[in-house]
């Protein structure tokens, strides 16, 4: 169990204010008058921060917090209304959804094909410093240490071969039989090997508003039923753009001579994420729209939300990075 | 239980096969399958071959590949 993260303005303190809350107790709703303020919800840390805490109760928990939380009724309350200002933001940021014919598969192939080359793995590969290589795994660690954990929720709400599909997908990143494959251990061990920390709390802390809600975009879509169509088309859009950044990053991992443990994590993501782009696409996302109509236009809203938000946090970092080489060559001159 | 082995096609990219042991290239080579499903390339643009690592949707490659066809 991990410990709760230092809140950052008013709406992730009032959320560690109910944690805290004796168990016995009612507990406080997060201000609605604070949620007003919010004006850009993807990148506002405060906001993503109080919901990715909300989340981390369906997770692992929090030490010191009474495992009961997980269902208190007000933090519910509190949730849906964060939820519901998110999924707005989602949907506004990836606007209208379509899906020719209605073929999902031929959507997917073609959205994440042309979906172009990641500016961030290209940084990576060739001009990323060890600093800012390892600025970019801290950011990934929020996911990474959780990898494949979201999508887990989803495989009781599916059926048929979609189900076993997404089993046979998620069987591979736990590790297929063997623990020490799992996906999630094979990062911490990178991380391990560069003398970084595995305590997810302490990158939760530092960790962008945008890298914390292309988390959330998973938890928000994964543990809500009636979004189980985008949790499926946000993971086939996540892995058929995987491989080839991968690819790079390793590259990337080479020319800075890291440890072959972080070179190992890039390195099965190539092969594994090539089979888990058509596991995704054909064996979970095609057979669930062919099971569930209704589904196709969420399954697409998914995939459109991935490439979305996942770009934002990819550009938030790229501009991090520009700003402080600026600020560095400024100060080298001055 | 006899186990069973398929193979499935997937249009435009690689072939997932399911319960085999082993690859065998062109030049004779073995390559050991490890996972339950493998992606096995089919275009032969992929650096790993015989695995499939996405290739086919590589833009410069494909540009460099169709140079080096005509």
């Amino acid at each position: 169990m991990i410990r709760l993260p230092e809140p950052c303005g008013p709406l992730s303190e009032g959320v560690v204010r109910a944690l805290r809350a004796r168990p016995d107790g009612p507990h406080a709703v997060a201000e609605p008058r604070a949620m007003g303020d919010v004006e850009y919800p993807l990148t506002d840390r405060d906001f993503q921060l109080a919901l990715w805490m909300l989340y981390e109760l369906h997770y692992g928990g929090f030490e010191d917090v009474p495992p009961e939380v997980e269902w208190d009724p007000l933090l519910i309350v509190s949730r849906a209304a964060l939820e519901r200002t998110l999924e707005h933001a989602v949907r506004r940021l990836v606007g209208p959804v379509s899906v020719p014919d209605g073929d999902i598969t031929r959507a997917l192939v073609k959205l994440t094909t042309a979906s172009g080359p990641s500016e961030v793995a290209r940084f990576l590969h060739r001009r990323a410093t060890r600093a800012e290589f390892c600025s970019y795994l801290r950011e990934r660690a929020v996911y990474h240490l959780r990898e494949s954990d979201p999508q887990s929720f989803v495989l009781p709400r599916i059926s048929g071969a979609a189900k076993t599909a997404l089993a046979e997908l998620q069987n591979d990143e736990y590790g297929a039989g063997e623990p020490s494959r799992q996906h999630q251990l094979l990062f911490a061990q990178a991380l391990t090997s560069l003398g970084m920390t595995t305590d997810l709390t302490s990158y939760v802390e530092e960790a962008e508003g945008a890298t914390l809600a292309s988390v959330n975009v998973m938890s928000l879509f994964a543990l809500n039923r009636r979004l189980r169509g985008a949790a499926m088309g946000h993971l086939a859009a996540f892995e058929a753009t995987s491989s080839i950044p991968c690819d790079r990053i390793l590259r990337g991992a080479r020319r800075l001579r890291l440890p072959e443990e972080v070179a190992a994590y890039y390195d099965e993501h190539v092969e594994a994420d090539a089979i888990h782009e058509q596991l995704a696409i054909r064996g979970i996302c095609a057979r669930l729209a062919e099971d569930e109509p209704d589904l196709t236009d969420d399954i697409m809203l998914g995939a459109l939300a991935c490439l979305a938000v996942d770009g934002l946090a990819g550009d938030v970092l790229l501009q991090g990075w520009q700003a402080d080489r600026a600020e560095r060559t400024s100060r080298e001159a001055g | 239980m006899k186990r069973r082995v398929s193979v499935v096609e997937c249009p435009g990219g690689p072939l997932l096969v399911r319960g085999a042991d082993e690859v065998v290239s062109a030049d004779g080579s073995v390559a050991a399958v490890e996972r339950s499903v493998v992606a096995v390339c089919r275009c032969g643009r992929s650096d790993r071959l015989p695995w499939c690592d996405d290739s086919h949707k590589d833009r410069a490659k494909r540009k460099k590949k169709r140079a080096q066809e005509s």
